[in-house]
């Protein structure tokens, strides 16, 4: 519809004033900041609100505590990328018998079907996390597919301490999403929910029914 | 969409004021949300910050929109976004409809979008033989019902969970009957994902679109969002043509104050953000993203300096959560897409100030709406404007329908007055027999009636003021 390119785009040229754009004072968000201590409490904090789970790790553990919580909720199986550098080190670590893991290694039109019915659980990393309100970065790809996190029943997200920043506007900067964005990207604080009825909030609505993060403490 | 007939706000209103249930479903959700978006903000000063930042940035991208639009759709392009362009309703309707049929596509899950009720979009497919299915649990909800959102945000808040209890269990197939809320949602989460896996074709609506990287940005908390652009191979977006920012850092503020305004979250279960299709080597994602900019109207809103602020609007809702007749009358009143405060300002200027005017009217222009907006619209200016351009035709205005909303009653009324006002002898006469007679009134007699139904009659006074000024020797000075 180029005519209505055209059409639309004049009437916004002939209409349009050019007033002085207004300055923009960003004091507000600069100055949203934490200790890395504190972002890591105040992270933890919002999201538990939102019926998070955190299930504490350090560097070298994480692997036995991602499959010590398989155990536990006896899960049949377990999502992943293998090519990520996560996944192929929770590949590497993963003990025989037990929870399955699962190589997402194929486009999805090849599994579809399964992955909505038979898929217990979903692994992915994050490059970050937001201290101001809580919430994890997750930069979705090649070796981390978009429903890796979205159509299982539970999410494992492996969040490291040292990667949290103050807030979006302050990751936006810090990650330079700003000039260039794989073509998916997002920020997930919570299991799925909706309040649609009566303004009672109910989880699991469409998406994961939890979440659980996996924190690494690796500050200094 | 321009209305053919004159829709009387006043005639809805009544009627719903009548039901108790409705009353009661409105009153404690809005109380609600009022107290939560209270609890987000306990800095009166840091708001006011806020919402200053908030309302520069949209000032700004509305300063640079043509210029901004086309470096969206460019930088969209370079993405491998498909981007189109509809100056009305009918347009958009039909070019998605010609990118479903090129794929084939007979089922179309929605996540939730208003610029797609704005073009009645799912009547209009299940007409072309295309079944479109809600899959806000909200907008599922009134789907099942044929009904229109009550509330841009929450779009079945008019209804109790009685009432979709029975609604389920009557519609769902194999549904129990149960009130338990987290069992409602779970029949739902069924049928809904069985539909995700199937789907041909998913559509969202857009809140911010990103002109320097071309992203488009999507707020939701049910994760049926993500689902209706990931999971099905075709995934079209559709947003009015002022949803557009100039980056990406000019995000993170809106998308602060929108979820708190709104609902009175810090922030949102999912903030996704699409910058392209599935890429080399992806192994899901969509195969194609369309990105349909529609007009309808909003042009033309964009020519008037004062309107224009209408167009700031980032779609949060928080005007009608505060208002006092929103919240007695119920958003279904407003026979609007959008109802409440922002409905008020923007459905007169889309379809015609005149077949609209009742709308302006219908405010007690308590200021509520304007002191909450998170982007600072002036809305109880703009109702009095468009009161105005209601009954005069401004040759400079170009508000659809000015001067159509004047009434041969209401002009017959002021050119009476005038006429006595400008005769003094007629005008002693007039108020001598107004302060004499005017107690002696029947409650029912004409014009009267309308005031004494809910209020009582007033009574002049014995003499009028100049009256007494001159009896009592008063000067002017």
């Amino acid at each position: 519809m180029t005519d209505a390119r055209t059409a639309i785009l004049g009437r916004l040229r002939a209409g349009g004033g050019d007033g002085p754009l207004p300055p923009l004072d960003t004091a507000i968000m600069a100055r949203r900041q934490w200790s890395p201590a504190e972002r890591v409490a105040r992270l933890r904090r919002g999201m538990e609100v939102v019926h998070t789970e955190f299930l504490d790790a350090t560097p070298a553990d994480w692997p036995a505590v991602v499959r010590a919580f398989c155990d536990r909720e006896t899960l049949p199986n377990l999502l992943f990328g293998p090519a990520s550098e996560v996944g192929a080190a929770l590949a590497a670590a993963w003990p025989a018998g037990g929870a399955q893991l699962l190589p997402y290694d194929r486009p999805v039109e090849a599994f579809k079907e399964e992955l909505f019915t038979t898929v217990a659980a979903g692994f992915t990393g994050t490059v970050g996390g937001l201290a101001e309100t809580g919430g994890l970065l997750l930069m979705p790809g090649p070796a981390e597919p978009r429903l890796l996190s979205l159509v299982p029943p539970i999410h494992l997200a492996l969040l490291r301490a040292s990667t949290l920043q103050d807030s979006l506007w302050h990751a936006v900067k810090a990650l330079g999403w700003g000039r260039n964005l794989p073509p998916n990207a997002l920020l997930i604080s919570g299991p799925s929910k909706t309040a649609d009825i009566e303004q009672t909030l109910a989880y699991g609505v469409h998406g994961p029914k939890r979440l659980i993060v996996v924190l690494v403490h690796d500050l200094a | 969409m321009h209305a053919e007939r004159e829709i009387l706000f006043r005639e809805s209103a009544a009627a719903a004021l009548l039901d108790p249930q409705l009353r009661a479903n409105f009153r404690r959700a809005m109380d609600g949300l009022i107290s939560k978006r209270q609890a987000q903000f306990p800095d009166p000063r840091d708001l006011q910050e806020l919402r200053d930042l908030s309302t520069a940035i949209r000032s700004r991208s509305l300063l640079r929109l043509p210029e901004l639009l086309e470096q969206l759709e460019a930088s969209c392009t370079k993405n491998g976004i498909q981007v189109h362009w509809a100056e009305t309703c009918e347009q958009a309707n039909e070019l998605i409809l010609g990118l479903l049929r090129a794929r084939g596509a007979k089922t179309l899950v929605k996540g939730k979008s208003m610029v797609s009720e704005e073009m009645h979009l799912n009547a209009f497919l299940e007409a072309n033989g295309v079944e479109a299915i809600e899959s806000d649990l909200g907008e599922y909800i009134i789907q099942l019902d044929g009904e229109t959102p009550s509330h841009i945000i929450m779009p079945a808040i008019h209804k109790n969970k009685d009432q979709i209890a029975r609604q389920f269990s009557q519609k769902i197939k194999d549904a129990q009957y149960t009130e338990d809320v987290d069992e409602l949602t779970a029949m739902a989460r069924k049928v809904l994902r069985q539909k995700f896996l199937e789907a041909d074709a998913g559509l969202s609506g857009v809140n911010f679109a990103v002109a320097e990287t071309g992203t488009l940005c999507l707020v939701e908390n049910e994760g049926n969002g993500r689902m209706s652009t990931h999971v099905p191979p075709l995934h079209i977006a559709v947003m009015g043509l002022e949803k557009v920012v100039a980056d990406l850092e000019s995000v993170a503020p809106l998308y602060a104050i929108l979820t708190r305004s709104a609902t009175g979250q810090a922030v949102s279960t999912y903030f996704n953000l699409i910058t392209g299709p599935r890429g080399t080597d992806e192994k899901d994602g969509p195969q194609e993203v369309h990105l349909v900019i529609l007009d309808n109207g909003r042009s033309r809103i964009y020519a008037d300096p004062e309107l224009r602020a209408t167009l700031r609007c980032i779609r949060c809702g928080a005007c009608m959560n505060h208002c006092p007749v929103y919240t007695r009358v119920g958003g279904h009143a407003y026979e609007a897409v959008y109802p409440g405060p922002i409905g008020k300002i923007l459905t007169p200027q889309m379809e015609g100030v005149g077949v609209r005017h009742d709308l302006v009217h219908g405010s007690s222009l308590c200021g509520a709406c304007g002191e909450v907006c998170p982007v600072e619209i002036p809305i109880p200016e703009i109702l009095v404007r468009l009161r105005r351009e209601a009954t005069h035709s401004d040759p400079n205005s170009q508000v659809a329908g000015k001067g159509t909303g004047r009434l041969a009653s209401e002009d017959w009324t002021w050119r009476l007055w005038a006429a006595v006002l400008k005769r003094p002898t007629l005008y002693r006469l007039a108020t001598w027999f107004a302060t004499r007679l005017g107690g002696a009134l029947p409650v029912g007699a004409p014009l009267l009636r309308e005031w004494t139904r809910t209020r009582t009659q007033p009574v002049p006074a014995r003499r009028s003021l100049s009256e007494r000024m001159r009896a009592e020797g008063g000067s002017h000075d």
